[in-house]
């Protein structure tokens, strides 16, 4: 369960895929970090991550945490942005078995769940089939 | 630095235990240490356990155990890094004898995880992933290991047999271990064919829900020499080391770098080689652990694992016995405990205890223990001394 401030703290992640690119090395963090893990240097700039990639590897998850078992099965991936950022993500809009390693996807701003008994809705991004 | 000897372990049996609480497990376990290492005094103690307040509400476990162990007012220490939490609790206890800190030192681990429903276990396991870049998507534990299987798969040419059969070997091993959880024999088919949790993983390639605790004794070796009536085993190596804490962060999600880095500590301090090892205990949290545990450890090449595992290198008998004890996935996955279990395997080995799973004319033992998707691994070196 979160706080309302715990959610709000990740929107320029979750809403606006948020990072921040080292000054000294040019690696790009996502989220954000305060030193960087390469280099060391503690200077960065913002930057908003691609919003294409591929999918490098996925699963279905179909024995699922309690906020999510209305959904199940759903599919996971890790996507590798066009600008080499790994992220995490649901992939939607295709049945699981169309998916395939290498898929290329674009990243969409989406309903990720519903929080607690009042419901509040929390978004975040997903994967959906590019083509 | 003292060179520092395992003079008692305590194992239990595991399982679903209603009738017995966080502390009353701890206790058993430690109490077995103390009985086989034949100490009338503990200097101090160490208590490694991952989430016993999302399991139980309870929180502050040096002092429990302490209490319900009879030994106050020494110094109790809890020790967390998810499932890797009972092998670092032996790390900090070894450096704290190593040191000359302390002589005779408990190390503990336990966790009680039936407390509370699969969705509350699911929940409380989850909290050693990113909860904000991992869990807030949905995926679960078996779902960031088989990204890990698959990419494996792919990478390699891995087989859901190959999947299977860490499996059998386990359960095979677990069948002759009186303490395990689950001790029937599998099949490759009964693996592959049962539930699937998140493809390619079904409930079969998956550790259990487990309570359970596991205890050993550590001194100086000079100490031991005069008060220890079994076997003398020695630690010659420790190796601890972390990752990024999100899977999708490493550059290559199937090679367990925390784990190698570990390892290479681990054999640098014991002055040997993977190939000096008789026999592992490696953190088979679900079958794919095992076959990229056992390549970062240097038992099979890079992309080997299932091969190796495949054609019974790893079974008791074959060039590197592992995870005789039954593995987390036979013998039980009481999260805190399972890095002190590993260690009361490999000492029974060392001196030859361990009855129809012995493995002949053992030496030196390894232990590979790790927490998440391996955001951090622990390794040891025992040898008969
Ligand atoms: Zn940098």
């Amino acid at each position: 369960m979160s706080t309302s401030a715990r959610y709000w703290r990740e929107i320029p992640q979750r809403y606006r895929y948020e990072a921040s690119k080292c000054k000294g090395c040019g690696a790009v963090w996502f989220p954000p970090r305060l030193i960087c893990a390469e280099c060391g240097k503690r200077e960065f700039e913002d930057v908003t991550l691609s919003n294409t990639g591929k999918v490098q590897t996925f699963t279905v998850i179909r024995v699922a945490p309690n906020e999510f078992c209305d959904e199940s099965p759903y599919a996971i991936g890790v996507v590798e942005l066009d600008d080499g950022v790994m992220i995490q993500c649901q992939i939607v809009d295709c049945l699981p078995e169309e998916i395939k390693t290498g898929m290329p996807v674009k990243i969409e701003f989406r309903k990720v769940k519903q929080e607690g008994q009042a419901g509040i809705i929390n978004y975040g991004y997903k994967a959906v089939p590019a083509a | 630095m003292v060179d520092v000897a395992v003079i008692g372990v305590g194992m239990m049996k595991w399982g679903e235990l209603w009738d017995k609480s966080l502390r009353a497990v701890f206790v058993e376990a430690a109490l077995n240490a103390i009985d086989d290492a034949g100490v009338d005094r503990i200097d101090s103690m160490y208590v490694g356990c991952m989430t016993s307040g999302l399991f139980t509400g309870q929180e502050h476990l040096g002092a429990l155990m302490a209490d319900y162990l009879g030994v106050c007012p020494i110094p109790a220490t809890r020790v967390e890094s998810a499932c890797a939490s009972g092998g670092i609790a032996f790390r900090q206890g070894l450096i704290e004898v190593a040191s000359g800190m302390s002589e005779i030192v408990l190390v503990g681990g336990v966790e009680k995880m039936t407390d509370v429903d699969g969705g509350g276990a699911t929940y409380a396991l989850s909290t050693a992933a990113d909860q904000e870049y991992e869990d807030y998507n949905g995926v679960t534990f078996p779902g960031l290991y088989a990204m890990m299987a698959r990419a494996h798969m792919e990478k390699y040419g891995t087989t859901r047999k190959q999947l299977s059969e860490v499996a059998v070997k386990n359960h095979d091993n677990g069948s002759k271990n009186p303490n395990a959880q689950f001790r029937m024999k599998l099949t490759v088919d009964k693996v592959a064919g049962s539930v699937m949790v998140a493809d390619p993983l079904t409930i079969l390639d998956c550790s259990p829900i487990t309570d359970g605790a596991a205890a050993a004794i550590i001194c100086p070796l000079e100490t031991a020499k005069k008060i220890s009536k079994k076997p003398l085993v020695r630690v010659t190596g420790s190796g601890q080391a972390t990752d990024t804490i999100a899977l999708h962060q490493r550059k290559d999600v199937t090679w367990l770098a925390a784990a190698e880095i570990a390892a290479e500590k681990a054999y640098k301090m014991a002055g040997v080689k993977p190939s000096d090892i008789d026999l592992a205990e490696v953190h088979d949290c679900f079958t794919i652990a095992e076959i990229c545990a056992i390549e970062a450890l240097g038992f099979a090449e890079k992309g080997k694992g299932g091969p190796v595992s495949e054609n019974g290198e790893t079974a008791i008998g074959g060039r590197i016995p592992i995870n005789t004890s039954g593995g987390l996935k036979s013998k039980g996955h009481p999260v805190g405990a399972t890095g002190v279990a590993q260690i009361c395997e490999i000492t029974e080995q060392l001196r030859g205890e361990s009855g129809e799973r012995q493995v002949k004319d053992a030496k030196r033992g390894l232990t590979q223990n790790m927490g998440g998707t391996c955001a951090s691994s622990v390794v040891h070196i025992l040898e008969v001394a």
